[in-house]
């Protein structure tokens, strides 16, 4: 029996050698930059050194995580990345999904092609560009909006000395940025709705909106569900470049904007302490995939099409 | 022309209003930059950012292209690592969904696994620079550092994979009775015909690469290996640190780079990729569905 299975596994290596030989480079690829990093937790449980690599540091059991809780930041930057990533999935997909209809239902062909690619542009303008106009633009001195504050005769606001209205600058950056990505991303699940249900919906007196909500959303859903359940697994997540340039990497606004990624990034670089921030590391990619697994394994309890796996 | 019910007016009136809207916002950071790169500094100085330079001036692009080597010498590492980040990303991203989009081959699902768990669970970001610094010696090849990490992307393998499912099974299976071989089918048959996925594919590999300043903040550290994104953060920068100084000192330290010059840096920075996007934007919408990992 077992014979045999082994028979029919390299009568399936030589059936599909050329197709084997064309995944090699992605497999390569992922090995050694996904899970080669992955023999690397190791390092969470140790005090690494750079002489020692990975396998010939001093093996320090939990200490690297009991450090990072008692240190108190981990708390904070897990809620910050949580919440940040909460309104992110609401704003960006709900502005995205309202483009897309629009865009879908509007007969104006020049006017659908003008407005898409200027929404699009955000997209290609590089971080480290949106956090010099950032600057530019709130910065307490010099910047435009404490000019045009001070021409109104108001009082100027200081941005960099307010943690709090950062919350709002990042999700309307993030949102500015991204939306025309992910409007085109909808738009093209839009226009893979059969036509002929909106000619009997029309048939039938349904108006515009009717159709919209009866036909146009409930078909959205896969693409909706698929998406969400794809940023979940970031949730814990977040864009270490938007945040660290859209806020100058600015210590006084740490308190609400510091993301894990972040704080895992700073340490590495200024800090040598390898081994706690593995342990920052390691906790973030579990509370991820814990996270993926629930949400993947609900969805597939309610429609096994939906899911991810 | 049929006439428009009630419900479709004011659909429309909805509608185009709130893409107008968004248009605006869209657009507005870019007119301010471009505006002010060509505004003489002593006006940026006293009314801010404006829309319409209130008093033009290229000296900002002059200073600059002065003094081209540092700018240039950029441009070229990192046209040279979007090009070659593109060129090798797409056709191996392509090639892999090509295999994961065959349904006789039976191990593609466990092969969609392998490459998206990747994205479920990772080592971290520790270990993988480590294993980039201590273990590939990627600070030793700045260019490869600044290409290879973000060659494949699970998420655009999984794009173009569900693209490839959609061209019906007969075109490829009369290849094969003639005696194609895969490779063969891949790159006469499925790469032509894909055409629509593969350009928005390639335009976000370019953003990708053409925008990225991470891994040259991660691997390089001598000047001429920064790439443009990472050169213009490295300009910035001086420039804050040198106005804070200043500012709390009083006294006037070295030469500071001026608003308008930033601006003019940027434009420099982002100009050229957005040149690609009109010859793009056509396969776009047809281009890029979703589909699930399985299948």
């Amino acid at each position: 029996m077992k014979q045999g299975k082994r028979k029919l596994f390299f009568k399936r290596v030589r059936e599909y050698r050329q197709l084997l030989l064309m995944l090699l480079p992605a497999v390569i690829f992922f090995t050694i930059f996904s899970y080669l990093p992955m023999l690397g937790i190791g390092i969470a449980f140790e005090r690494f050194t750079f002489d020692g690599g990975i396998f010939h540091s001093p093996w320090v059991g939990l200490d690297n995580f009991k450090f990072m809780f008692l240190s108190g930041d981990i708390l904070n930057v897990t809620k910050n990345t949580f919440f940040y990533n909460i309104l992110f999935i609401l704003v960006n997909n709900c502005l995205e999904i309202l483009c897309a209809i629009i865009l879908a239902e509007l007969t104006s062909k020049h006017f659908k092609r003008i407005t898409q690619s200027l929404m699009f542009l955000p997209y290609f303008i590089s971080w480290v560009v949106v956090g010099a106009f950032a600057y530019n633009v709130l910065n307490y001195e010099s910047g435009s909006f404490n000019t045009l504050m001070e021409a109104l005769n108001l009082q100027p606001y200081d941005f960099y000395n307010t943690p709090k209205i950062w919350i709002l600058i990042i999700v309307l950056v993030c949102a500015w940025k991204n939306i025309g990505y992910g409007t085109i991303i909808y738009l093209s699940a839009v226009m893979g709705i059969d036509g002929a249900m909106y000619e009997a919906a029309k048939v039938d007196g349904a108006n515009i909106f009717q159709r919209i909500r009866h036909i146009t959303l409930p078909s959205l859903v896969p693409t909706i569900v698929i998406l969400t359940l794809l940023s979940l697994g970031g949730i814990f997540r977040g864009d270490f470049s938007m945040f660290y340039q859209v806020t100058g990497n600015n210590a006084m606004l740490y308190s609400t904007t510091d993301v894990i990624d972040t704080y895992v990034t700073r340490s590495l670089i200024s800090t040598s302490e390898f081994g706690m921030t593995a342990a920052a590391g390691l906790y973030q990619s579990v509370l991820c995939f814990v996270i993926i697994m629930i949400f993947n394994a609900l969805v597939k309890r309610y429609n096994k099409d939906y899911s991810l796996f | 022309m049929k006439r428009k019910s009630a419900s479709e007016k004011i659909f429309n009136v909805i509608g185009y209003t709130i893409l107008t809207l968004l248009a605006i916002i869209a657009v507005i950071p870019f007119v301010m930059i471009i505006s002010s790169s060509v505004t003489a500094e002593h006006t940026i100085l006293k009314y801010g950012y404006s829309l319409i330079p209130k008093e033009f001036s290229t000296q900002a692009y002059e200073k600059i292209f002065g003094f081209p080597d540092d700018v240039l010498r950029a441009y070229g590492v990192t046209i040279f690592n979007t090009f070659v980040g593109a060129v090798i990303g797409l056709f191996t991203t392509a090639m892999t969904a090509y295999v994961l989009s065959r349904k006789y081959f039976v191990w593609r699902n466990k092969f969609s696994f392998f490459f998206y768990f990747t994205t479920l669970f990772s080592g971290g970001i520790v270990p993988w620079y480590i294993l980039c610094v201590r273990y590939l010696n990627l600070k030793e090849m700045p260019m490869i550092a600044q290409v290879a990490p973000y060659l494949l992307s699970v998420f655009n393998i999984l794009i173009i994979k569900s693209f490839m499912q959609s061209i019906p099974d007969s075109i490829s299976e009369a290849a094969k009775i003639d005696g194609a071989g895969e490779f063969r089918i891949f790159r006469q048959l499925m790469l032509p015909l894909s055409k629509p996925v593969l350009a928005s594919i390639a335009l976000f590999i370019s953003i990708g690469y053409w925008n990225d300043w991470y891994l040259s903040f991660m691997f390089v550290d001598k000047a001429k290996y920064y790439s443009l994104q990472f050169y213009l953060y490295k300009i910035l920068n001086a420039a804050e640190a040198l106005a804070r100084i200043s500012s709390l000192s009083g006294h006037h330290v070295g030469e500071m780079p001026k608003e308008n010059i930033k601006m003019a840096m940027a434009v420099i920075a982002t100009g050229p990729i957005i040149l690609l996007y009109p010859f793009l934007q056509k396969y776009f919408v047809k281009g890029l569905t979703i589909g699930a990992v399985k299948g």
